[in-house]
């Protein structure tokens, strides 16, 4: 355990160490900040005429997840990629580090950094608090995290996996933006197209649980189908430098 | 410390080792010597745990490489081909960020421990991308020290460092193979003439010879060749050294010496040194020409070198 936390600590630290944070919140933060201040304009101009709803801060949590289908594969693809690519890998291997280990931790240390920028996000629904009368409803905030946790945890976990098997990591970008893109827009679609049987597809999209999870429901379902594609990508991850190791 | 047996390593269907043999003791420093794509590398990193044979077995500090990788892991010490650094991080930082995985303890006292050992200690706050190639090399060797291994497994330690980086890196390895077992892998012949106990030779995945650097020369050679020089003719002092019973093959060379042969266990210099003043020549030399490791070496692979 103290390895996964060792080595996930180097990783969220090497983040800082070059552009790629600073891209990454930009390309974060800026679209939601425009996006929020856009609603708070639109819902106070509606106020002003008496009407309208109150403001919630899911839909700029909606964006969020929508920007990151395009960034966390660059969070993930120099993770392992690199590793081979310098040489390094061959010192994680002969150091006392399980592969399972270093897969987690390459994985948790992408996660921390979701978790940083999570975290500045927070200060959306905290503004937003002191608009509304009589406050925003906090349990639907919490709903909404907790899938955002999940979902992004789900987009690295692939993005892990798929950088444990290619040494070029732009090779690992593009082939982890493919599966996300295709799990977040495209497998659904078949929901809509078929007469019958097509709702099938719908349990295969990650957007899906996400949504019900941003709109206050947490389903069971959705919990277990994020966390079995975390261990899917990260088994993934393991079995490709496991697989390396006996080439 | 470290006993391999029947090692086999196929890369698909090309054999690169077959069958190895070999162990090494603790306190002994064993030379690793093949040309390019002999092996070594192979070897080396089946003993490190990197990857797993195909065949055979290889047991460090007492642990078999396969079923206790990890344990072989916390025990042996490894400098890569490839020196494995992290340019853009901070050469303290790197090795702490080593050393936090190998849970040791007082790590930030070993980090330093390690970059004195290797001279490095004033650049320890420096980005590892900004070091010359010898002090990336000298990085990547106090990364192998840091937790003070049982065993010590270094590839061409010594490629890339200056002449005096090498002497003090030589001096280093030295005084570890001590009391530990290096086991290091070269093509310079003449660093394993003079760093190594013993030496083991690799030609296509196969041990072609193993002792130590005398006996290779001895064994291979049958006999001890000897110049001697003098003030004088040299024609005639080939003509005095005749009549010594037991020297054979006799040659003058250009510049003024003489150099003859004798069966090896059987030393013939005090006899012709007696033979050589006693017909009133001044002796000025007197010395033993070993046959270098160069020619052994390329004597065992095949002369493929000379091609």
């Amino acid at each position: 355990m103290k390895n996964i936390w060792t080595i996930a600590k180097r990783e969220y630290d090497n983040y800082f160490n070059g552009p790629l944070a600073y891209v990454v919140m930009l390309a974060v933060l800026l679209p939601m900040g425009i996006y929020f201040s856009l609603i708070l304009f639109y819902s106070s101009q509606q106020a002003m005429f008496g009407g309208g709803a109150a403001p919630s801060a899911q839909p700029i949590n909606g964006l969020f997840v929508f920007l990151m289908v395009f960034l966390s594969p660059a969070l993930t693809m120099r993770l392992l990629s690199d590793e081979a690519r310098m040489g390094t890998l061959e010192l994680l291997l002969t150091a006392p580090v399980r592969d399972s280990e270093l897969v987690i931790g390459k994985w948790l240390g992408a996660m921390l950094f979701i978790l940083f920028v999570l975290l500045i996000t927070l200060v959306y629904p905290l503004v937003l608090n002191n608009f509304v009368e009589p406050g925003i409803d906090w349990l639907a905030v919490i709903s909404s995290y907790i899938g955002l946790i999940l979902v992004c945890g789900t987009m690295l976990a692939i993005g892990v996996g798929v950088s444990a098997i290619f040494t070029n990591q732009f090779a690992s970008f593009f082939v982890t933006l493919g599966i996300i893109f295709f799990l977040y827009f495209m497998i659904g679609l078949p929901a809509g197209l078929l007469p019958q049987g097509g709702e099938v597809f719908n349990y295969l999209s990650i957007q899906n649980p996400y949504d019900q999870m941003n709109a206050g429901t947490m389903t069971l379902g959705g919990i277990a189908y994020y966390l079995s594609l975390i261990s899917l990508g990260l088994f993934t991850g393991t079995t490709a430098i496991e697989i390396r190791r006996w080439r | 410390m470290i006993k391999v047996s029947g090692l086999t390593k196929d890369y698909g269907s090309r054999r690169a080792i077959n069958n190895l043999n070999f162990d090494c003791q603790q306190g002994e420093i064993v030379g690793f010597l093949g040309p390019n794509g002999a092996g070594k590398t192979t070897t080396m990193r089946i003993l490190t745990g990197y990857m797993p044979p195909s065949d055979g077995e290889a047991i460090v500090a007492g642990y078999d490489v396969v079923e206790e990788s990890l344990e072989v892991r916390k025990r042996v010490g490894y400098l890569p081909e490839t020196v494995p650094l992290y340019y853009d991080m901070v050469v303290f930082d790197y090795l702490k960020y080593m050393g936090e995985l190998r849970h040791i303890p007082n790590v930030d006292e070993r980090v330093e421990e390690a970059l004195d050992m290797v001279g490095l200690i004033n650049r320890s706050d420096g980005y590892i991308g900004n070091l010359s190639k010898g002090m990336k090399q000298r990085v990547g060797l106090a990364q192998a020290l840091l937790h003070r291994p049982e065993v010590l497994i270094l590839d061409e330690p010594t490629i890339g460092l200056d002449p005096g980086q090498v002497v003090e890196v030589r001096e280093l390895i030295r005084s570890i193979g001590k009391e530990r077992t290096v086991l290091l892998s070269t093509h310079l012949l003449n660093e394993a003439q003079n760093l190594c106990d013993r030496v083991l030779i690799i030609n296509k995945g196969k041990i072609v010879a193993e002792d130590t650097t005398e006996n290779l020369q001895a064994r291979l050679l049958g006999a001890e060749r000897v110049v001697v020089r003098v003030r004088g003719e040299a024609d005639e002092l080939a003509s005095s050294i005749k009549t010594v019973k037991g020297v054979r093959k006799v040659e003058t060379l250009d510049d003024g010496g003489v150099e003859f042969e004798f069966a090896s266990g059987k030393d013939l210099r005090p006899e012709v040194a007696r033979q050589v003043i006693g017909d009133g020549y001044d002796l000025l030399e007197l010395r033993p020409l070993g046959m270098s490791l160069e020619e052994i070496f390329l004597e065992l692979t095949g002369n493929e070198g000379k091609k």
